[in-house]
């Protein structure tokens, strides 16, 4: 043990203790992050169906049959039209104008509600002709991993919801800023992901 | 849908009177022995009137501390439930030869397979290292509590959820019998029309869930919430292994929740993802599952390689050889448990260049594997050994776990699994790491931090019985199932004709009865122990322990750390001591601490009633749970005023009465 001569060189006495209170670092941000990053290993899965399932028509209809293209332009840039207003409703909130937040966060959340509702009018659409999810396994990972997206758009829109009734009940707080960052958060993830599905499911699914 | 009035079928779902297993005596039985069990529990719990206490102590309780207990004692109850079908099993397959049919008919002994797999990893494997990751981790990196103490509660009571409906459905309807991962074509609706592989669906879906907020959690608590001076190279060998199994079940669980929807969207609404026609692809499902699945079994075992780091260098009186090679170790086995998922399906066909990969990818876990073996040998190299209790489980684990290890290499060779795929030799590999590696892990554990828990150590005698009726029990009981996997016979068989067999399967059975024994050796141990507790009380360190954990009293106070620590080297507690560190005694200040809520609990229980009216297709009561489930978590939300605070003259209260002082010598002998 020829270490315990070096250990009592160093006799100075150490510090083992923080006499103050330190302020506790929140880890929601982070958590949030990790949260996300788990929903995309659930859309991965949902696109690697996609992704082998998606020519197995099973003799009914072939993506080329039932997307419409022009539809889901309109979509589109809803979706990502609502990810620029929640962009300047973000800066609102930086700037502590609460009015002029809420306003933009209304406009998103009313895009995002044009965009399922445009989602359902497709989807009710599709199933009244025959190419409901029961129809292939092509028609099963085409409504799942869409409706899958769109479900989460909902849950969003929820959430805006009620944060904006406790935005303007509670104001800024330090609470209900963190909030807002993790909603802002989910609602890009979505687009982005949202730009995955048109671009593999809908774009690469009427080339296949 | 039953034959019945509308209304009925309304109210009630596909449930009837007939869904009762009125007709299976066993089950009659085990519900008798329940009903009498669970209702003498509920009735002592309300003579002595402890229904307040439980709640507001315990199951409204944030503190990482208390839900580790939680979680070892739900570990431990779901252990007896699933170790008597193994049990039921082993006693079949021992008789039923020729023209003797055994006692269990074939669609009964397959739910018991089903049950007995799935409990044992989601409802005892996952809810022990929950509980020792829980108890352990935010103690070790000198912690208050974790990242998001509400979360923590929540997590627990959904895997309460599952448990609850696997258990329900022992008794109304029946389990699933496609197999503890549910596989198609026969979970699909068509081959399974019953509410077995329903309620398998629904039971791993909330406890799933669960999980994912648990690795969540924790990944969030290690990476933010160290103390002072800990950087992650100075960090304790089980806080690594919790971060890396958290990192896992965030990158994993996901995978396990889509596929079990789509097989739910399968079941409920007809899509054809894995059905058989309409396009359907049965192996998608069987990828995407072991996708999970693989890493899943690293989740349960990189904890426990975490406690052997902490186990052996304290009873071998030395550092633990070789920490940075143990952290890449445990790093790569995260990253490399990622890419063998293909192994468990060599046989699927996918050709030599595939298989080669994923084969080869397989044998190389067995380099990290074999660096964290070598390393807990030279700690133990010239050390001190002291043969506690917990050091004799951890030498039963290198024996047994480096010889399950071997065999695993020897499934990786894909061509010789062509001819072990599905056969005993399987099972016995994979009960050779999980019992070798898991369970073992779990009782040393158990017997190293009960003292930390509890303020008293566990008894000796007891202990050292149930770990040589383990290790005994063990290889007499799978022995025997490596010799008639490599003659060729394969699993979940029910009855066999060729007697010449029958010598082993009665082999196997003994050995079953001699871990009977053991698990009894358990109880009894805490047992004795609790009756024996002012003798056996210890101080906070017992053990001559070298993390943060032991320089708190034992029990921990609420907030753990009167001072959140500051640290200067690994083994921060050794520096500690060596230094001469004396704990202060005044100058403490008020503390932070989370509320207690209820929230977690309800918002499981309806999650609960919620699987449970999917099983049964009463479409009411799923829309008004899932409606009442949104509202409570929305008014949840509402709730900002989560802390309160304990007083600088509370701490000092419990600074001086909680248990410091060695009270019974012979602790470090």
């Amino acid at each position: 043990m020829n270490t315990i001569a070096v250990d009592t060189v160093h006799s100075a006495p150490r510090e083992f203790l923080c006499r103050e209170e330190a302020h506790p670092q929140t880890g929601t941000l982070l958590g949030f992050w990790l949260y996300l990053m788990s929903d995309c290993f659930i859309f991965a899965a949902l696109f690697a169906c996609n992704a082998v399932l998606g020519t197995s028509y099973a003799g009914g209809p072939t993506a080329r049959d039932v997307f419409d293209l022009p539809g889901l332009a309109v979509n589109t840039a809803l979706l990502l039209v609502s990810s620029v207003t929640f962009g300047f409703a973000m800066l609102e909130m930086a700037r502590q104008r609460k009015r002029a937040m809420l306003g933009w966060l209304a406009i998103s959340g009313l895009l995002a509600v044009c965009f399922v509702g445009l989602e359902i009018h497709e989807f009710v659409t599709m199933i009244a002709d025959g190419a409901g999810p029961g129809r292939s396994a092509f028609l099963s990972s085409f409504f799942t991993l869409v409706g899958t997206h769109g479900l989460h758009v909902t849950v969003g829109i929820v959430w805006l919801v009620v944060l904006m009734l406790q935005l303007g009940k509670y104001g800024l707080t330090e609470a209900n800023r963190r909030r807002l960052l993790c909603l802002s958060m989910f609602w890009h993830f979505l687009d982005l992901v949202w730009v995955g599905v048109f671009s593999y499911v809908y774009l690469v699914g009427v080339l296949r | 849908m039953p034959d019945r009035p509308a209304i009925w079928n309304f109210l009630l779902g596909r449930l009837s009177l007939s869904s009762l297993p009125l007709d299976n005596m066993i089950v009659v039985w085990t519900f008798v022995a329940v009903a009498l069990g669970g209702g003498a529990v509920l009735a002592a719990i309300t003579y002595h009137r402890k229904w307040g206490y439980l709640w507001n102590e315990w199951f409204t309780s944030v503190d990482h501390k208390r839900l580790g207990v939680m979680y070892m004692v739900l570990g431990t109850v779901m252990l007896l439930r699933g170790f008597a079908d193994a049990l039921m099993m082993r006693s079949q397959q021992a008789m039923a030869f020729g023209s003797n049919m055994g006692y269990l008919p074939p669609h009964h002994y397959d739910q018991i397979f089903t049950a007995h797999g799935a409990i044992m990893i989601f409802f005892v494997a996952m809810p022990y290292i929950a509980g020792f990751m829980n108890f352990v981790m935010p103690l070790q990196i000198g912690a208050r509590d974790v990242a998001f103490p509400f979360l923590n509660n929540f997590s627990f009571w959904l895997t309460v959820s599952g448990v609850v409906l696997f258990m329900t459905s022992l008794f109304i309807g029946d389990f699933s019998h496609a197999g503890w991962l549910g596989m198609p074509p026969v979970s699909e609706l068509r081959q399974s029309p019953g509410p077995g592989v329903d309620y398998y669906i629904w039971g791993l879906q909330l406890s799933g869930l669960g999980t994912l907020l648990t690795g969540i959690n924790f990944v969030v608590t290690v990476i933010k919430m160290r103390a002072p001076g800990m950087t992650l190279m100075k960090m304790p060998m089980f806080s690594w292994t919790t971060l890396c199994t958290s990192g896992l079940i965030v990158v994993t669980f996901p995978i396990l929740t889509a596929t079990l929807f789509l097989l739910s969207l399968d079941r409920y609404i007809g899509t054809h993802f894995f059905t058989i026609g309409a396009g359907g692809n049965v192996m998608m499902y069987v990828n995407l599952i072991w996708v999970w699945g693989h890493p899943e079994v690293y989740i349960l075992i990189l904890p426990m390689f975490g406690l052997y780091s902490e186990i052996v260098p304290t009873f071998s009186g030395k550092r633990l050889f070789g920490y940075s090679s143990m952290v890449y170790a445990t790093a790569s086995i995260m990253l490399l448990s990622y890419l063998v998922w293909l192994h468990h399906f060599f046989t699927m066909g996918s050709g030599a260049d595939v298989n080669s990969f994923f084969a080869l990818t397989t044998m190389m876990i067995s380099i990290p594997t074999g660096v964290k073996i070598f390393n807990w040998l030279f700690t133990m190299y010239r050390g001190r050994v002291r043969f506690t209790v917990p050091m004799l489980w951890t030498m039963g684990f290198l024996f047994t776990f480096t010889i399950g290890g071997m065999t695993g290499v020897m499934l990786a060779v894909a061509p010789a699994d062509f001819l072990l795929h599905n056969s005993l030799f399987l099972v016995a590999h994979f009960h050779n790491v999980i019992i070798g590696g898991v369970v073992f892990g779990v009782f040393a554990g158990i017997n190293y931090w009960f003292p930390k828990a509890f303020g008293f150590r566990l008894d000796e005698f007891w202990g050292k019985l149930s770990f040589w009726f383990w290790q005994v029990g063990f290889w007499v009981a799978f022995g025997p199932l490596y010799v008639l996997g490599l003659m060729g016979v394969t699993r979940r068989l029910s009855h066999f004709t060729d007697t010449s067999l029958q010598i082993w399967f009665i082999i196997a059975a003994c050995g079953g009865l001699l871990i009977l024994l053991g698990i009894l050796a358990f109880v009894m141990q805490i047992y004795v122990s609790i009756r024996r507790r002012d003798e056996l009380a210890v101080g906070n360190d017992p053990w001559g322990g070298r993390s943060l954990e032991w320089s708190t009293s034992s029990p921990p106070p609420p907030y753990n750390f009167a001072f959140i620590p500051l640290v200067h080297e690994r083994d921060a507690w050794t520096d500690m001591k060596k230094h001469g560190y004396q704990r202060p005694l005044e100058g403490f200040n008020a503390i932070h601490m989370p509320k207690n809520t209820g929230a977690g609990v309800v918002l499981a229980g309806l999650g609960t009633v919620f699987g449970f009216a999917m099983v049964w297709y009463i479409w009411w009561l799923a829309a008004l749970s899932f409606v009442a489930l949104i509202a409570v978590a929305i008014v949840h939300t509402f709730d900002y005023d989560r802390d309160t605070h304990l007083s600088a003259q509370q701490v000092g209260e419990f600074e001086h009465t909680g248990n410091w002082e060695p009270k019974a010598q012979g602790a470090t002998a």
